[in-house]
């Protein structure tokens, strides 16, 4: 059984317990009181880039639509400008909530595969804790090539004007991609985030036995 | 009475010694206004002006008194001549604050100031000192009308403030609406949880207070008399009926909720899994007294899951239901939303709003029911059927625009159907024509024995007529006040300090009564209309258009004036065609003979005159703000302040136009549902009266633009003289009045 | 001894050769004018920054800055931490927050914490750059320094986003941040307090991953600056620093503008305004080179 179907089983039809208790700050979507200041508010939800956008996400999780929440990839256009945090008559926290509900969608595996954002996001944290610091030009490497050699090469095309200009100004090193920065006690990081992870799968796992 | 002696005084303090020409205006009330003693003062208004003028009734033989100082607004206090007939011309807010002080405007300032002695002069004379109405009642009792949480805290309030009350309550127990209520929302911090409705409380506050006389089973059988004097008889259910004399009324009839069985759509009737409100009150009060589950009517089962429908048969747009918001609502199904949830959190409690009104701290009290994790769901219900396993509610999701939206499987559907005034008779209602079934009529509560009606006027919606910002509590019948939802959808803590401020308001009217005194809004006025009978034409016009059902009529249908029973505004003076109604300083001769006295300059000095006509109670208060601020108007009109628009006689209008005035302004407050008139329907019936003023201006050959109405709020203090500077150009290019000069 | 010290937070993006290494140049010259003392942690790591929630969970994401925060404490005891990264500082402030907030979660921390042989005892102050620059050194200290006001050099003040919200610098509005313009105007430049896009999102990594999303929203940051009059934007972050500059030949395809505006960092401005070199102020780590700046630097 995967992860999903166990999570729906689980919950059944109570979508907002099941939010509440598995998704960081879920617990705050009850507290939503319908507005749409946050929706008002998003810099690309301007752009109809939402097919829901947070209000309405809000709404769909009291209504129990699981399915539509967590495959819609309405959240992952979320730039954390923290515009809706701050505008929020009820203080919602919904910049987290959002990143919460995607996290939660790609911890289940059913968020969009192919979104970008998501892919870049995992690329990103990935990248970061490899080594203990972020390496900018394997990053932007592994999103031009996330869907194959050739349209990585079409992707890295698109940005050679970018890197050139960026190399030539000292911001951009192209040795980097024979190391780069790091950290030295790599070890101690890996065992530490090893353990962080650990640790975070067992309470949400007693939540969801208790 | 001793022989009339006037005297005029005018103040030089305030700039009107430096502005005007104060000798000459001395001049003016000796030669022109007739007046033998006419003196000037630095500081009229002082200790030392003040005693010059109380030396000259004493000793000089003054009876009237004309001051030309400030506006009648100000000053009262020093300016107090009870025993005089006073007269002011206003020539600080009339005059120096609204010119310009320049050497061209000096000419013109001074010709007003001039007039406004010649005119109050002329008033003084028309005018007597009223004597105060001499038909007083000294009941101090108060009559409460309703055992519920309004009726209760009338009494309690005005018990505590040392007057005795008779309160009838028609069912057989103290409580009312709120007495069915298992719990209310919470009115302490932290605003969490529903709360004790405290009516056990109440109702034994009233049992154990010797000042309240309680009667139960009972109903208002006769209501006759004035404030101060009422007669009250009290039918109960034994048969016999008891008499109280009470000095003034509080009605807290109250409400009854909307009936659901309207509502088939809801499930309404259809089903006893669907409820109203009270209904699941009733449940919930069988819980608690069991083992504290809510249980579902049809077969006893634990609700497991219940979904509250707000608006039900509220704010209805196609007329079929009620129109309004009640406003109490979204906090009662947030409350009893609680009620399931503080039993057990599992139970599935769902509330459809369009429009969640939780004002105050029911913002809150909100939170805490979204913490408790009860769903608040943003849609319109469309219908509700219910099954053999539970009802299905359908709605429109507004936020997800889910037309096809359903809840299934619900054991309990709550209705939210607000709150129906238990008003009385419509006394103005027209009856039904046609077939159809017979209406059932309303039984009357009060059974005023009033030649208007049984019962209080109401407005809208079948609420008992307020003025919801000036004059909340005030009825269109003197010394009756409402309180409570029966004048406006309200919730507990509203009803109780509404019951309060109608409290206050009816002690104050029966001391009022008793010192022969107007109530509200002319509070304190001692004169009253008085009517010359030997020349009526018993036309009823009085006892008809009477805004305050003060005129009854006699068998031989001659008006029977109760001065108790009257605000002093003189719409019946406004409306008696042959003017036999007036009062002592108010009349068709005191303001008649201001319109006169004007000196009317020939039509080549190119001095238009105009005349308003400014009610005292809104347009005339504007017009001395605007002075305040230093608004400048045209020098060419003359204000004369009117108790209301309804107190015109249309004989004012008439003589001005032929005496060569080139223009009447009207300025009297906005009039229909939303009136701002203090004497509710006075403005209008004046407007009605003024709209056949046209024929008049055709049989003198005048254009109609030479009588403008004006509707003028007290806020208009930068737009009335804008209004009549442009009204003064606008006759300057219709050119002179022909009647100048005859 | 320097008047003010502080633990250093660098962040990625200002080590040698990333993308905001300028940033750092500057801030350098900066503080050494200002005697400000920035010793950096040792063996910092990243921040895990806004975006990388998809797969950084809660605790993971919180350990990694707790790990700063203890090497903090351990190699530089009682000073506080300065960022000069918004995204660093609001990551590290954010875990402070809640770490302070939860026992629980503090105790989780400390659990995972230990398997790198670290430990926190006292939750440190995250301060960023402007919070020193305003709060502790404060605009009339700062002022005294300037040699070379930047006279007639219009300056719209581009806040963004993170170094503004969800915590925003003490005593600053929202909608309406001034500090920036405020320290336009300190280095004798000209501010466009009537900016309308200055705190608009740049869109953050969305120019990354979704280019066309986050340039429309550049396009407009811009496109307001030069109706407003600017001859260049300053913003104090490094993010939005790359996002509205690099991009502009980009945008100048897709949009047929011609935007060719400089895009400083406000450390930029003070050293030259301090009468520092370009090579000082890093001018030569623009993308679209800032004449004015170079000019009056070469002065």
């Amino acid at each position: 059984m995967s992860a999903n179907t166990a999570m729906a089983e689980k919950y059944r039809n109570n979508f907002l317990k099941e939010i509440e208790e598995q998704v960081e700050m879920g617990d705050w979507v009850k507290m939503c009181m319908q507005c749409g200041v946050c929706s008002g508010s998003c810099p690309t939800n301007f752009q109809s880039a939402w097919e829901h956008p947070p209000q309405e996400l809000f709404m769909m999780i009291r209504a129990g639509k699981r399915e539509e929440v967590l495959t819609t990839t309405s959240m992952w256009n979320c730039t954390s400008c923290y515009n809706c945090i701050v505008r929020c008559p009820r203080k919602l926290p919904i910049t987290h909530i959002m990143h919460g509900i995607a996290e939660y969608a790609h911890r289940l595996g059913v968020a969009p595969k192919m979104q970008p954002t998501r892919f870049f996001s995992g690329l990103f944290w990935k990248n970061a804790t490899k080594t203990g610091r972020v390496n900018e030009l394997k990053l932007s490497m592994g999103l031009y090539f996330k869907n194959g050699f050739g349209a990585g090469v079409k992707e890295g095309m698109k940005m050679k004007d970018v890197a050139l200009g960026l190399i030539k100004a000292k911001r951009l090193n192209p040795f980097e991609i024979l190391g780069g920065h790091t950290c030295k006690d790599q070890k101690g990081i890996q065992a530490m985030l090893k353990k962080a992870y650990e640790i975070e799968r067992s309470r949400k796992a007693a939540k969801t036995a208790g | 009475m001793a022989e009339t002696k006037v005297a005029a005084y005018i103040c030089k303090g305030c700039g009107l010694g430096e502005r005007l020409d104060t000798d000459a205006l001395v001049k003016i009330a000796q030669k022109d206004g007739k007046v033998p003693m006419a003196k000037t003062h630095d500081f009229l208004c002082s200790a030392d002006g003040v005693a010059m003028i109380r030396n000259d009734v004493a000793n000089e033989g003054v009876t009237h008194i004309m001051i030309g100082a400030c506006s009648r607004r100000a000053k009262t206090e020093a300016f107090h001549f009870p025993e005089n007939a006073v007269a002011r011309a206003n020539l600080r807010e009339g005059v120096v604050w609204i010119r310009p002080d320049t050497e061209e405007a000096r000419e013109t300032t001074q010709d007003m100031a001039e007039d406004y002695i010649r005119m109050g002069c002329a008033e003084v004379k028309a005018m007597a000192a009223p004597g105060g109405n001499p038909n007083t009642g000294s009941s101090k009792t108060l009559l409460v009308v309703g055992g519920g949480v309004t009726g209760m805290t009338t009494a309690i309030e005005a018990s505590k403030t040392g007057y005795p009350v008779v309160l009838v309550e028609k069912t057989g127990a103290l409580g009312g609406m709120a007495g069915q209520l298992w719990k209310r929302m919470p009115v302490h911090e932290p605003f969490k949880s529903p709360a004790d409705t405290g009516v056990a409380d109440l109702a034994a506050q009233v049992m154990g207070d010797s000042n309240i006389k309680v009667y139960l089973n009972a109903t208002i059988a006769k209501t006759d008399g004035a404030p101060g004097r009422f007669v009250v008889q009290i039918a109960t259910e034994s048969g016999a009926t008891h008499t109280e004399d009470i000095g003034a009324i509080v009605q807290a009839s109250g409400f009854t909720t909307y009936d659901m069985n309207k509502l088939p759509e809801l499930g309404g009737g259809k089903s006893p899994n669907v409820v109203d409100q009270l209904g699941l009150e009733a449940l919930a009060k069988a819980a608690a007294a069991g083992d504290g589950v809510i249980r579902r009517p049809s077969d006893n089962q634990p609700v497991k899951s219940v979904v509250f429908v707000q608006c039900a048969g509220q704010r209805d747009p196609s007329g079929t239901h009620l129109a309004y918001c009640s406003g109490f609502c979204c906090n009662a199904s947030i409350k009893q939303a609680m009620y399931f949830k503080d039993a057990n959190p599992s139970v599935d409690t769902t509330i459809i709003y369009t429009d969640l009104r939780t004002p105050g701290n029911g913002e809150d009290f909100y939170r805490s029911a979204q913490e408790k994790g009860v769903i608040f769901t943003k849609g319109k219900v469309s219908g509700v059927q219910p099954g053999s396993n539970g009802s299905t509610v359908s709605f429109h999701d507004l936020i997800l625009d889910d037309a096809n939206a359903t809840i299934a499987d619900v054991d309990l559907v709550v209705l939210a159907t607000g709150q129906v005034p238990n008003s009385g008779v419509d006394i103005f209602a027209v009856p039904k024509e046609g077939e159809g079934e017979p209406e059932v009529k309303p039984i009357s509560i009060l059974n005023l024995n009033y030649r208007q009606g049984t019962d209080v006027p109401q407005l809208k919606q079948g609420f008992t007529d307020s003025h919801f910002i000036c004059f909340p509590y005030e009825t269109r019948r003197t010394g009756i006040y409402t309180a409570g939802p029966v004048r406006r959808p309200m919730d507990i803590a509203q009803a109780r300090e509404d019951a309060t401020g109608a409290a206050l308001k009816a002690i104050q009217a029966l001391e009022n009564a008793e010192l022969g005194r107007a109530a509200h809004p002319r509070s304190g006025d001692l004169s009253f209309p008085k009517v010359r009978l030997e020349g009526c034409t018993q036309c009823k016009r009085c006892t008809v258009e009477c805004p305050f059902g003060a005129i009854d009529e006699d068998e031989k249908r001659f008006p029977v004036f109760n001065e108790s029973r009257c605000r002093r505004c003189g719409t019946c003076m406004g409306a008696c065609p042959v003017r036999v109604i007036s009062f002592e300083n108010y009349s068709v001769n005191t303001v008649g003979a201001q319109v006169k006295a004007v000196d009317i300059p020939d039509e080549f000095s190119e001095k238009p005159r105009i005349l308003i006509l400014a009610c005292e109670n809104d347009a005339y208060p504007a017009l001395d703000m605007a002075a305040m601020n230093r608004n400048e108007y045209s020098a060419f009109v003359r204000v004369i302040p009117i108790r209301c628009l309804g107190s015109v006689n249309t004989i004012w209008v008439t003589d001005a136009l032929n005496a060569g005035y080139d223009g009447v302004m009207m300025m009297g407050c906005k009039s229909g549902d939303e009136y701002q008139c203090h004497f509710v329907k006075g403005s209008e019936l004046g407007r009605v009266r003024m709209s056949k003023i046209d024929d008049t201006l055709k049989t003198l050959n005048l254009e109609t633009e030479r009588v403008r109405d004006l509707e003028v709020a007290i806020t208009d203090i930068e737009r009335v003289p804008e209004m009549i500077n442009k009204y003064v150009e606008e006759l300057v290019a219709i050119g002179p009045s022909p009647f100048k000069g005859f | 001894m320097a008047k003010h010290e502080y633990a250093f937070y660098p962040g990625c993006s200002s080590q040698k050769g990333a993308s905001a290494s300028n940033y750092l140049t500057s801030v350098e010259s900066m503080c050494k004018t200002l005697d400000v003392k920035l010793t950096e942690i040792p063996d910092w790591n990243c921040c895990g920054a806004s975006i990388g929630y998809a797969e950084a969970g809660e605790l993971p994401r919180h350990v990694m800055n707790a790990r700063n925060f203890a090497l903090s404490e351990k190699n530089l005891p009682g000073q506080e931490i300065v960022a000069t990264c918004a995204a660093c500082w609001l990551g590290a402030r954010e875990t402070r927050e809640r770490l302070t907030h939860s026992d629980t979660l503090m105790a989780d921390t400390k659990e995972a914490l230990k398997e790198a042989g670290l430990t926190i005892n006292e939750m440190p102050e995250i301060r960023h750059m402007v919070e020193v620059l305003i709060e502790d050194i404060g605009f009339d200290e700062m002022k005294k320094h300037v040699k070379k006001p930047l006279e007639g050099v219009k300056i719209a003040g581009y806040v963004g986003c993170q170094t503004n919200r969800p915590f925003g610098v003490d005593g600053e509005s929202f909608e309406n941040p001034k500090y920036l313009d405020n320290m336009v105007e300190m280095v004798g430049a000209t501010p466009i307090p009537e900016y309308d896009m200055k705190v608009t999102c740049c869109g953050g990594a969305l120019a990354f991953s979704e280019p066309d999303k986050a340039q429309a929203q550049i396009k407009d940051i811009i496109e307001s600056a030069y109706d407003h009059g600017a001859e260049m934007i300053v913003t104090p972050c490094p993010l939005c620093q790359a996002n509205v500059e690099i991009y502009q030949g980009q945008i100048n395809q897709k949009y047929g503008t011609k935007f060719n505006i400089p895009v400083m960092y406000y450390s930029q401005l003070m050293v030259v305004a301090y009468g520092g070199s370009a090579k000082e102020a890093a001018l030569n780590g623009q993308l679209i080179r800032a004449r004015r700046l170079e000019e009056i630097a070469a002065k």
